[in-house]
């Protein structure tokens, strides 16, 4: 039977897009205030679902031909990789530093290695967190 | 005076919740018990906004950002659920 839901999908075009706007927030708002890698990635994967939901597997992957575990095997190799990158400096492993830096549209800024860290970290839980999705919805 | 009734306002968020969690507990059907779970998120929306009005900080309004996200998308599961019996297609026919 066919059932006709273009609401439900011109709804999910636009949500899908207020969603992936909170998750660029809560992944830049991770220093001082509630957010970071970890719920960023959440929030993104939450978006990733949604589509999966109201469009099916094939539609989706052939949008955005990612092999989603090859994501969270880079995320995880970023991560390990600047913690190794503070090595090279001659200071203890993990070892993290910041500057001030005069951008010429935001003014001073301050830019971090913790938020490459972070990126690792959001791309390992969308990876892993989409990979379950798709593995436990498989039809028996 | 605002804030008698910001927290009889939480009062009646809490009757309220607790007649739909007795709507989902003896509900005669699936759609009942899934129209009262919707119900439940957006009543814990609203109560958040209370109590984050009542304790004067911003710092709740991440909360009720992803818990709306949250129901939103559970929701849907629900309803194409009850409609097609699977949540994720493979494929979906033409």
């Amino acid at each position: 039977m066919k059932i006709n839901n273009v609401i439900l999908r011109t709804v999910a075009k636009i949500v899908v897009f207020i969603i992936l706007t909170l998750a660029t927030y809560l992944f830049l708002a991770g220093h001082n205030s509630p957010g970071g890698g970890f719920i960023g990635g959440l929030v993104l994967a939450s978006a990733l679902v949604l589509l999966f939901i109201v469009y099916d597997i094939e539609t989706v992957q052939k949008a955005i031909p990612v092999d989603f575990k090859k994501v969270a095997a880079f995320g995880a190799f970023l991560s390990v990789g600047t913690g190794f990158g503070a090595l090279i400096f001659d200071v203890p492993f993990l070892s993290q530093s910041f500057a001030y830096f005069n951008l010429p549209f935001f003014g001073e800024t301050e830019l971090t290695t913790v938020t490459i860290f972070e990126a690792g970290v959001a791309l390992v839980v969308v990876g892993v967190v989409v990979t379950i999705i798709l593995s436990i919805s498989e039809d028996v | 005076m605002i804030e008698v009734m910001l927290i009889t306002a939480l009062s009646l968020y809490g009757i309220a919740i607790a007649i739909s969690a007795y709507r989902i507990v003896i509900g005669p059907s699936l759609p009942d018990r899934v129209v009262a779970l919707d119900m439940i998120g957006v009543m814990l929306v609203s109560s958040i906004a209370v109590i984050s009005v009542l304790l004067g900080t911003t710092a709740f309004l991440e909360v009720i950002l992803i818990l709306a996200i949250l129901a939103f998308i559970s929701t849907i599961a629900f309803s194409k659920y009850i409609e097609r019996g699977v949540i994720i297609e493979r494929k979906r026919d033409k």
